[in-house]
């Protein structure tokens, strides 16, 4: 697997904040098809590599690049359309908009429509098969008339999973798909992630190693910006210096 | 039983004003984050420019209904490319302290050029009568700007309900990163939607210029009563700032006719205590993070 091309490649990629610097030095390769995890502690620098990946943060120094182009400095309106789409860690959800609503802004975005201002939102519903089949595939079909406030959490969470894969992404980041999610919940986002992950790239953000350990076929761990180690699951989970930064001796 | 029907159109008129200008404030800032303090003034731009294409270019009530909401909508974008898009990235507080300056400045050059005294104008032809009911006699003409701002209302609920461009503006609205991921350019509606906004400001002017003192200070309590009108919809909820207008207008006319010395109280108790019992404002959303 290590020979394939990578799809995402960061070199060198800082961020500094007012001279404390969030993410340092990562060169992070993600190589086509896989399902890349990060993990590591509060303010490791997880959140800051997303934003710095989807353009909504500037780097300081570095690069991305993404199926060997230089997207680094592009902003986010210009990334997606390339091919990745994230979801956010905060379930920042349109409240009052439908969930179909939700899936054809999704839809639409990609195509000549979206020059096309003044277009009825009925005239979307060249998108009303896609949207339902969406909202079917993460269990959320009989919803799709409700506005998206009405949700239960979990049943959010998969939404924005579904506006995710409306993008169609070459890759996907999920920034803790499971944050605040009960056992029961945990184990549908899992067979959910495995299900869509497949034909594509995931990178995975979670703090819940038995998530890491059921999707992730790679794992990096970050430590006060820098990569502190990188492999398979297995393998770093046995990583001394990962178990004294991070694990704690209780998870082994 | 006449007379309250006559305060209620009463109401429903000059609620038809502080709808229309709340909506602009509204959707300026949902997309721009932007409390635009300078809105009463671009309100009161809107009336005295009425009264100078009457004076000067002879141009009456229905040309200025077109044009000056066009002339408004160059200001605004003008407004937005030169001054409010410099501050965006600071603080709130900037745009708003700016748009205040703005406010003092645009009210100082109309007083320069058209002194204090109110501008004259007059009630279009047509709209001039009474119209009677039974033992009702109602003013044509405020019949006429109450049904204006509820279809003009009607409209941009339309526009924003069912157009793309609606969608794009409601997302933005409640979360433009989210939208910017969707690989929305956000961005590119910024200019029109403000110049939008002052336009609708510029609207309510004309709206007002027959029936109101048409002078460099109508604005300075207009702006005041338009955020009691925000705070009470709920700021950036763009039905809460149509149903609130109206609510208002109706309240200061009954408080006019019924409690004249409290008419302006009114409003701000009403305003507490919506506040009070829901801080987000009738039609905002509970929690916002």
């Amino acid at each position: 697997m290590s020979s394939a091309t990578p799809l995402l490649e960061t070199r060198s990629l800082t961020k500094e904040f007012r001279g404390f610097r969030a993410v340092s030095e990562v060169d992070l390769t993600v190589s086509e098809g896989s399902v890349h995890a990060l993990v590591g502690p509060n303010g490791a620098g997880k959140t800051t590599l997303f934003n710095l990946l989807t353009g909504f943060l500037t780097p300081s120094s570095g690069s991305v690049l993404f199926d060997g182009r230089d997207i680094t400095g592009l902003a986010p309106e210009q990334i997606a359309p390339l091919g990745i789409a994230r979801s956010f860690q905060i379930t920042s959800l349109f409240e009052q908009m439908t969930l179909r609503e939700h899936l054809e802004l999704a839809l639409a975005s990609p195509t000549g429509m979206g020059r096309q201002w003044w277009r009825p939102v009925s005239r979307m519903s060249v998108f009303a098969d896609r949207s339902m089949e969406l909202l079917d595939q993460v269990g959320l079909a009989d919803r799709a008339g409700v506005p998206a406030g009405s949700l239960a959490y979990g049943q959010k969470r998969a939404l924005e999973l579904a506006i995710a894969l409306a993008l169609d992404p070459r890759l996907l980041l999920l920034d803790e798909p499971t944050a605040g999610m009960g056992i029961e919940d945990i184990d549908r986002t899992i067979t959910l992630v495995k299900r869509i992950a497949s034909g594509r790239t995931v990178v995975l953000v979670d703090h819940n190693m038995h998530v890491v350990g059921s999707l992730a076929d790679r794992v990096t761990v970050l430590q006060a910006g820098q990569i502190l180690a990188e492999g398979p699951y297995d393998e770093v989970r046995t990583d001394e210096r990962v178990i004294t930064a991070y694990l704690g001796s209780a998870h082994v | 039983m006449s007379e309250f029907i006559q305060y209620t159109l009463q109401g429903l008129a000059a609620g038809g004003f502080y709808a229309l200008s709340a909506l602009g404030l509204a959707v300026i800032f949902g997309v721009l984050g932007v409390v635009n303090f300078s809105h009463g003034a671009c309100y009161m731009l809107g009336a005295v420019i009425s009264a100078v294409l009457l004076a000067e270019l002879d141009l009456g009530f229905w040309p200025a209904l077109l044009i000056v909401p066009v002339v408004m909508f160059c200001f605004g974008v003008l407004m937005e490319r030169l001054l409010v898009r410099w501050l965006l990235a600071l603080d709130p507080l900037y745009n708003f302290l700016l748009t205040f300056g703005l406010t003092l400045v645009l009210v100082e050059a109309v007083k320069m050029r058209y002194g204090v005294s109110g501008l004259p104008y007059e009630v279009p032809a047509g709209l001039g009568g009474q119209v009677t009911l039974g033992s009702v006699s109602l003013s044509t003409y405020a019949i006429f700007a109450c049904v204006f701002s509820v279809v003009v209302c009607v409209a941009v609920g339309l526009l924003i309900t069912r157009t793309r461009i609606g969608m794009i503006v409601r997302a933005a609205t409640e979360a433009p990163e989210r939208t910017r991921a969707l690989g929305i350019n956000v961005g590119r509606w910024v200019t029109p939607v403000f110049g939008f906004g002052i336009a609708l400001a510029g609207l309510a002017g004309v709206l007002a210029a027959p029936t109101r003192a048409i002078t460099a200070e109508m604005g300075s309590n207009f702006i005041i009563i338009l955020f009691a009108v925000v705070v009470i919809g709920g700021l950036g909820s763009i039905l809460g700032a149509v149903v609130a207008g109206f609510l208002v207008g109706l309240v200061e006319a009954y408080g006019i006719a019924y409690a004249p010395a409290y008419a302006q109280i009114v409003i701000f108790v009403m305003m507490a205590l919506v506040v009070l019992v829901r801080p987000s404002g009738l039609f905002g959303r509970e929690e916002i993070a």
